[in-house]
């Protein structure tokens, strides 16, 4: 029997990943909608790893292309970084800011969840 | 580091941001969920710092960008007000679409660097189909991004933007991204150019893809590219053969997308006529003839305090409106004020009540107001009809009974905060305009509807200080 193609393991990978995916968010609370996109877009940028790996190009032993590589890893890891800092602080000064009422009142769930 | 090592360390980063998300579910567990998202980006940039090697000048560079991204990264966050979130995210979803097309673009000039170059120093045909699909749609979120961003900031104006055969250029530019991406697998990466036509045509169709949507479905747009980004993502994950960029993608991919969702089965409208646009352009201009025969009961903040001090349960209703004014800290304090008099007060947040899902909320806890007093349309619609008062700040169309009752109406159907059935409806307005779609309210001319006419905060505020 042949080997199975890797790439099927990471099309499996991702498909289940979307499933976690999908029951994850929507267990979200409504009221935090605001912070899941602003962390959701904080850990997309872990396309870090992909710049990264460009401006290492040249260490690698990338042929003509690393130069070129390595200038656009340099910009794209700005970039990421831009997102990743700014991202993940603004969603921590979100949270910050979500507080209980300060007496204790007659429990009422705020979604079902 | 072993190739299998760092495999295992990118899977558990994929499953820290999974529990960055999962925290989510309540705002007790949220905090502690962004320390695993900023673990987790943590493993994964030091995981491949060790792939790549720390030596020589590398690290000096990633340094000096990390440095100037971060640092402006860390000051956006710090300085931004929460009314900007939406363009926040916006302007962010658009750098993570620009990486994309880069880290693409990279891949394809030195393959060698990222691992998956085939024997030859070449790309395997795949590996071609996923950069280019991951350059495409990158490019697409980028510039849609900057549009989004623009819209919201009112830079550009929140008109749709709609010519003929429209949509028929954007059919043709997809098929175009399309076929490049076939010539360019078939050229076995060597047609570099294709590359960047590609890239060329899906910055261009990002920006159409975004002019004819309207300002009013906004909230759809944003989290669509949040989706776009993270398919992205994803595409570049499957190139690169990276699992915390697969995982991650899938997650922000499908996060988005339910967000969508959400939001059109907020405002009734399905996710196709949010692309396709148009909507929210023309104000109706019928509006102003029959409102000339009906009248209005209007009040002065002292009537208002005196009903609001004697009523046993308040419902607040606020909308972009009342941000727009800066009304929430006033009212914030009106609402203290009411509960030293012994009133119950909540507040009813409709879905699309701010610009981004969630918007209201996070104005509403940048005011101090306690999250469990702060309720969904659909667990608190049932409460109005125990209310004394709904008091509406800022929001219109989201509490227009027509929606319910007026087939002909173009909100018809879509859900609505039923403040009708409260004893007395307060609204707060500058004028008796209508709401963004050009729509009557008639809860205006209604016996137990008291316009408040006035600036939002200034109101809040005579209202508060009537109350002593």
């Amino acid at each position: 029997m042949e080997a199975v193609d890797p790439n099927i393991y990471r099309l499996a990978i991702f498909v289940l990943a979307i499933f976690v995916g999908y029951y994850v968010v929507w267990s979200v609370t409504p009221a935090l909608h605001t912070p899941l996109m602003s962390v959701t877009n904080a850990i997309s940028s872990v396309i870090i790893v992909g710049a990264l790996l460009a401006v290492g190009a040249a260490a690698a032993g990338a042929g003509d292309g690393a130069g070129f590589a390595q200038g656009l890893g340099f910009v794209a890891v700005m970039l990421a970084s831009v997102n990743i800092f700014g991202g993940f602080l603004v969603t921590q000064r979100m949270l910050a800011m979500y507080k209980k009422k300060e007496k204790p009142a007659a429990p009422k769930p705020e979604t079902e969840q | 580091m072993s190739v299998n090592l760092a495999a295992v360390l990118y899977l558990v980063s994929g499953i820290l941001f999974i529990l960055a998300l999962r925290g989510l579910s309540n705002p007790e567990t949220a905090r502690r969920g962004n320390y695993f998202g900023m673990a987790g980006m943590a493993l994964a940039v030091l995981t491949t710092l060790l792939v790549i090697g720390l030596g020589g000048m590398t690290l000096v560079f990633i340094a000096i960008a990390v440095a100037l991204g971060g640092g402006t990264g860390a000051v956006i966050a710090r300085k931004i007000p929460m009314t900007a979130m939406p363009q926040l995210v916006a302007g962010f979803h658009s750098l993570v679409g620009m990486c994309a097309v880069l880290v693409a673009a990279a891949a394809l000039y030195a393959p060698a660097a990222f691992g998956i170059a085939d024997p030859m120093g070449g790309l395997k045909a795949l590996s071609l189909v996923e950069l280019s699909l991951g350059a495409a749609i990158g490019a697409i979120t980028f510039t849609g991004s900057i549009i989004a961003f623009l819209k919201l900031q009112g830079l550009m104006s929140g008109k749709p933007i709609v010519f003929k055969g429209q949509h028929w250029l954007n059919l043709g530019l997809g098929v175009a991204i399309a076929v490049f991406i076939v010539f360019l697998t078939a050229s076995g990466g060597e047609a570099r150019a294709a590359f960047w036509i590609i890239t060329a045509v899906a910055l261009a169709l990002g920006v159409l893809l975004i002019v004819p949507i309207g300002g009013a479905d906004m909230p759809v747009v944003v989290s669509m590219l949040n989706s776009y980004s993270g398919w992205a993502a994803a595409a570049l994950g499957f190139t690169l053969e990276n699992t915390a960029l697969l995982v991650t993608g899938a997650l922000v991919g499908s996060s988005g997308a339910i967000l969508s969702y959400i939001m059109c089965k907020g405002m009734n409208r399905s996710f196709i006529s949010v692309i396709l646009g148009g909507f929210g352009g023309e104000t109706a201009a019928g509006a102003a003839e029959d409102t000339s025969g009906r009248t209005v009961k209007q009040g002065s903040a002292e009537d208002a305090a005196f009903i609001l001090k004697n009523a046993g349960k308040v419902i607040i209703v606020p909308g972009y409106g009342m941000a727009v004014a800066q009304a929430q800290h006033a009212l914030k304090e009106m609402c203290d004020a009411l509960k030293e008099e012994g009133v119950d007060v909540s507040y009813a947040i409709h879905p699309v009540a701010g610009r981004m899902p969630g918007h209201m909320n996070v104005l509403l806890a940048e005011a101090q107001v306690p999250y469990d007093e702060v309720f969904e349309l659909e667990d608190i619609n049932s409460a109005f009809s125990q209310a004394d008062v709904a008091f509406v700040i800022g929001a219109n169309d989201v509490t227009n009974p027509a929606a319910e009752d007026d087939p002909s109406s173009p909100i018809y159907g879509m859900p609505v905060l039923q403040v009708w059935k409260a004893g007395t409806v307060m609204f707060i307005k500058r004028s008796l305009g209508s709401g963004y779609a050009g729509i009557e309210n008639p809860l205006f001319f209604r016996d137990n509807t008291m316009m408040l006419l006035g600036d939002a905060k200034k109101m809040t505020e005579s209202i508060a200080k009537a109350m002593h």
